[in-house]
């Protein structure tokens, strides 16, 4: 038993204390939060502009097609289709070895990567948000004589906001989990600091368990934060 | 100043209406009325294509608007539309909602808007609710708001798709005080609407719509005192 525990200390310190390693844990969360932002910024962007092309394209008048529309929208189906067909793990891959093969700057690869996929889900999210806003909206705003696009950023996407900010919540958690994906690419991140550790010091399991944690703790942090924002937004529901 | 011309509109195979020719002057103050299913609201929103004709012309002031050449987004800003549910903003204040428009549209100054808003309000009896959001208000004071946003636009016609029928019945009458003010003012009306007491005291026409066509037409004194079509002697039977 005694062996037990000098065993079990001497691996923690191995894990975490030697040679202050605690410290690279936390500069790998600090890039896993900077890849999860800036991907979802990304996502968000690319889901916004892909969501309303297929919106306009399917409230075009019957009889009147634009072709640039028409040409877009093809564009964006193939890029959701495409995205939300194959595996994330894969997508990184052929960004990280195929595409950007000579790229030093692998966080900038798993960014894109990430982004890029995250938008197809972010698209399809935003698009169920810009259709649930009632039909009367645009129309009133058409009947003042707003244009479609001045319609959907000043009367449409606004409202549609307060109903895709839960699911919007959702893919951020998701997204935060799936970072660690980018450590396959070799982007510097939590899992791969772990990674780093476990093989100088051939000892994965506190490693491993320790990351899990602070995914763990992050995630509550996160649905609780969430939960928060949801009960706020009803709340000016009420106004 | 609306000229419309064997007017057709099919939902689907459906046809709603079957060419539809009527002349609507400057000043004049027209009540459409009609059976549910008769197409008098697709009539009327065709007049600003939120519906698209699927056959005929509107002209507007000399304007061919079904002509795709021409910007429908221009001659909507000079015809204002009320809806049945009143359609107002939720997410903006009852200021921002008449303001939206015309600040967008750069017809006017945020501050030349502020000033519009604040007068339209006191037109329409709510200079207190400048900064109330819809939600906080009554039905007839929304739709009331709602008059007010299509107003600040400063429009040559007025149309109306049934502004009462979402009101509870003791807020029908503070409406329909309001477009009685406005049509003594002038405003070019059209409006469709089940209030038979609105179109004899305010219409200066009244036109029965009936399985898509016009069935009748007359001043409201001849339409209500001797109708002439069948469908429309039953109709004022059941609802007068």
């Amino acid at each position: 038993m005694e062996k037990f525990w000098a065993d079990f200390v001497e691996k923690f310190n191995m894990a975490f204390i030697t040679g202050d390693r605690w410290k690279l844990y936390l500069q790998g969360m600090g890039t896993t939060l900077e890849l999860t932002v800036t991907a979802l910024v990304i996502g968000v962007f690319l889901g916004i502009v892909v969501a309303v092309v297929r919106v306009a394209h399917d409230q075009q008048n019957p009889g009147k097609h634009n072709p640039a529309l028409g040409i877009a929208n093809a564009i964006c189906k193939l890029y959701t289709t495409v995205i939300r067909g194959t595996p994330m793990l894969v997508q990184l891959l052929i960004w990280g070895f195929v595409i950007f093969k000579t790229s030093r700057n692998r966080f900038l690869v798993g960014m894109l990567g990430l982004g890029i996929n995250s938008g197809a889900y972010v698209a399809e999210i935003v698009r169920g948000g810009l259709m649930s806003v009632d039909a009367g909206q645009s129309e009133a705003g058409r009947s003042l004589g707003l244009g479609y696009l001045h319609t959907m950023i000043y009367i449409v996407i606004p409202q549609a906001f307060k109903n895709i900010l839960p699911a919007l919540g959702n893919e951020f958690i998701v997204l935060f989990k799936d970072t660690s994906l980018v450590s396959s690419i070799g982007a510097a991140e939590i899992l791969y600091y772990a990674e780093a550790v476990g093989a100088k010091t051939y000892e994965y399991m506190f490693p491993y368990i320790g990351i899990a944690v602070m995914y763990l703790l992050f995630c509550i942090l996160f649905t609780w934060l969430q939960g928060k924002l949801e009960r706020r937004l009803r709340q000016s529901d009420r106004h | 100043m609306i000229d419309i011309k064997g007017l057709e509109k099919a939902f689907e195979g459906h046809q709603v209406l079957k060419g539809i020719n009527e002349h609507i002057e400057k000043g004049e103050k027209v009540a459409v009325i009609g059976p549910s299913g008769s197409g008098k609201s697709t009539f009327l929103r065709c007049l600003n294509l939120l519906e698209q004709p699927t056959g005929g012309t509107i002209t507007f002031e000399g304007v061919d608007i079904t002509d795709p050449k021409n910007d429908i987004n221009r001659l909507r800003a000079r015809m204002g539309m009320v809806f049945q549910q009143f359609n107002l903003f939720p997410h903006l204040s009852v200021r921002e909602n008449i303001k939206l428009a015309p600040v967008k549209l750069k017809l006017m100054t945020k501050s030349e808007a502020d000033q519009k808003a604040l007068e339209l309000l006191e037109r329409v009896g709510l200079p207190d609710k400048a900064d109330a959001y819809p939600k906080q208000l009554s039905g007839g004071q929304q739709q009331r708001i709602a008059i007010a946003r299509a107003l600040a636009m400063n429009p040559d016609v007025m149309l109306f798709d049934e502004p009462t029928s979402a009101l509870d019945p003791e807020m029908v009458g503070e409406v329909l005080e309001i477009m009685k003010e406005l049509a003594d003012d002038g405003m070019t009306m059209v409006v469709v609407t089940h209030e038979m007491g609105f179109a004899r005291s305010v219409a200066t026409r009244v036109l029965f719509m009936d399985e898509g066509v016009i069935a009748e037409q007359n001043t409201p004194e001849e339409f209500f005192a001797h109708p002439q079509n069948p469908r429309l002697k039953e109709f004022l039977s059941k609802v007068l």
